[in-house]
């Protein structure tokens, strides 16, 4: 294909990519550069029989003025990313020399809107990902030895937590668990504590959290391996059965090592999406307990005075975030493509 | 030998069975009891005295004095206007389905053709913008959308669910291409057609399956979507997740929490009658670029 077709070809797709994603990362980057504008003050001195006050009001007509003349706000250089509400970097070194220990440095760290946020969305990412992974095959390996007329429902029931809308999904889970719920109302009598609560308890959300996780994402990797397991050739499975391996031993050397890419793929699409964890965070209201850093971003934009550059700074931490995460698997493209290109 | 060989095997199928069982129970459980529960009052689907009682709605029976209730649906469609933003949300599902589809394709399409570099980069940089969280791109459409006047309004949100689509789309329908034989229209090209004509008389007829399969995850994309369109729609032109986002944080009077749980399940069955038709298309296509590639 020529030059010139392809790029009549690809240009709407490019031009949408470049205009809506490519520009916004810009337009980011630019923001977290800025913050809003300081209310204009007027002070001037009245002056009493008691002596002379200076007095200090704002010009609300001025502030506006400037808001509205110049709404990127001022240029303020890396203070976006050095202030409290991200990397803190004097909060880091004033809690580093206060601490008596690691543990209540760290402690100190995690009482910090950003760390808090990044510890979660980590924690989430980490716990989430292996146990998809173990538990979706675990599914796959049981739906294979059904009989044919089971699989087909089965697979419809097993697509549910995944097709359906993250934040109704997560919904219905926390009505459930809620203190006068199903689950929740069970456990309450389970333990004979009637005030038991699993949103009071930090621990007990963060656990709530990452078994949405698990159920919601477990159907991608249940159906990626039950995939893969149809095309496992069936004389190798009888070979092995022959040579006297047993069923656990079929899995371990014969089944599995079929499935290592496919573990690739699981995992970097797992750790993509997981890195994300925004919706659970809103249905459950868990922001007491358990933020993400996508949930900081939105929170940033949504409140009344809309935080732009706070915003946008979290924001660039993120996609750092995010591009060292996939920066194994880039590497590792990258390698394979020069190595066929040779 | 064989007896106990025989007698393991079935115990394993057995626990297996029942694991399968359990999974089932745990993946459809939830939905279930919901959609049962939407047609009880608040005193029964939470229920402060006994879990049971949402099984047999004595709280439903006592306060409506039958044994279902339509009153969350009636509070969520009549009284809290969801009919409007279940409209909202089909105009933006589907306009965002055939754009991106009608871009994808033909994005696609040349990526599957052209051997060269830059293909192969075009390819990296969509998987970049795919592991990009939707709402860091949000913060930057915020300030200048506001500034030009365009925030609030459903084209707006059209657009930038079409882009961050992009990515996703352009990736499914490559490796759809790819499938397609190459002779198929260069012989076309032999016998005279142009590129584009090509395109038009031999390709496009074999191509629905691929399109559809990945129409259906654009769909879901803009369907699902709470970050962008929670954040760019204005409250008139909310589309219906936003919207039940919404109920939560004005309904703790007691009884309109049900609003939100009708409203919850009816944006639910749309998704299951689509599984039900498009399941086989659901599975390829979760599966597609991980079983070949």
């Amino acid at each position: 294909m020529p030059h010139r077709t392809f790029f009549w070809f690809i240009i709407p797709s490019l031009l949408a990519m470049v205009l809506f994603i490519a520009l916004p990362v810009i337009s980011v980057i630019v923001q977290s550069l800025h913050v809003e504008h300081e209310k204009v003050l007027i002070s001037s001195e009245n002056c009493g029989p008691f002596g002379c006050k200076k007095i200090t009001t704002i010009d609300v007509a001025a502030t506006d003025q400037l808001r509205s003349d110049r709404p990127l706000g001022q240029f303020s250089g890396f203070d976006n990313y050095t202030n409290r509400s991200h990397l803190a970097f004097d909060e880091v070194s004033l809690a580093w020399e206060i601490s008596e220990n690691m543990t209540d440095f760290i402690k100190k760290i995690l009482n910090l809107p950003f760390y808090k946020a990044l510890f979660f969305t980590l924690t989430y990412t980490f716990v989430v990902t292996p146990f998809v992974i173990i538990l979706g095959l675990a599914i796959a390996l049981g739906v294979n030895s059904l009989p044919k007329f089971a699989k087909g429902p089965t697979i419809f029931v097993s697509l549910l937590p995944m097709i359906v809308t993250p934040l109704i999904g997560s919904l219905i889970l926390f009505w459930m668990v809620d203190g006068d719920g199903i689950i929740g109302g069970s456990i309450q009598t389970l333990f004979n504590d009637p005030n038991l609560s699993l949103k009071a308890s930090p621990a007990l959300t963060w656990m709530m959290l990452i078994v949405y996780g698990i159920w919601h994402s477990a159907p991608f990797s249940f159906i990626v391996f039950y995939a893969g397991l149809q095309t496992v050739p069936a004389d190798t499975l009888e070979a092995a059965t022959i040579d006297g391996a047993n069923r656990w031993q079929r899995i371990r050397y014969v089944v599995v090592p079929y499935m290592k890419p496919l573990v690739v793929f699981i995992t970097l699409m797992q750790l993509m999406d997981n890195f994300r964890v925004f919706e659970p965070i809103v249905s459950f209201a868990s922001e007491a307990s358990a933020t993400s850093l996508s949930w900081i971003i939105y929170k940033d934009l949504t409140s009344d005075t809309q935080l732009f550059g706070s915003a946008a700074a979290t924001s660039m931490l993120t996609i750092v975030g995010v591009a060292i995460l996939l920066l194994p698997v880039l590497i590792k493209t990258w390698r394979d493509f020069n190595r066929t290109a040779r | 030998m064989p007896n106990l060989a025989q007698r393991r095997s079935n115990t394993l199928a057995i626990v297996s069975t029942a694991f399968v069982m359990l999974w089932v129970i745990i993946a459809s459980g939830p939905f279930l009891w919901t959609l049962w529960g939407s047609f009880k009052v608040q005193g029964d689907f939470f229920s402060k005295a006994d879990w049971t009682n949402a099984l047999y709605g004595v709280r439903t029976m006592f306060e409506t004095g039958g044994f279902f209730t339509t009153n969350g649906y009636y509070g969520a469609w009549i009284e809290q206007g969801f009919g409007e933003s279940v409209i909202n949300t089909t105009i933006v599902v589907v306009s965002t389905v055939i754009i991106s589809l009608t871009l994808g394709t033909l994005g696609g399409y040349a990526l599957a053709r052209s051997g060269f570099k830059y293909s192969f980069w075009i390819l990296m940089l969509a998987l970049v913008f795919r592991a990009m969280p939707h709402i860091t791109l949000v913060s930057g459409y915020l300030l200048p959308f506001f500034e030009w006047n365009i925030w609030g309004y459903l084209p707006t949100s059209i657009v930038v669910l079409v882009a961050i689509n992009q990515p996703f789309t352009l990736w499914m329908l490559h490796s759809f291409f790819l499938n397609i034989p190459k002779d198929m229209d260069e012989s076309a090209m032999v016998d005279g057609c142009t590129r584009f004509q090509a395109f038009r008389h031999v390709i496009i007829p074999v191509m629905w399956p691929g399109v559809v399969t990945t129409g259906l995850f654009s769909f879901l994309l803009a369907y699902n979507d709470f970050a962008v369109t929670a954040s760019l729609l204005s409250q008139e032109n909310q589309t219906m997740i936003p919207k039940i986002a919404s109920f939560l944080g004005t309904t703790q009077v007691e009884g309109n929490v049900m609003f939100a749980v009708a409203a919850v399940v009816s944006a639910m069955i749309p998704l299951f009658i689509l599984i039900m038709f498009f399941q086989r298309q659901i599975v390829s296509g979760l599966t597609a670029g991980a079983v070949k590639g």
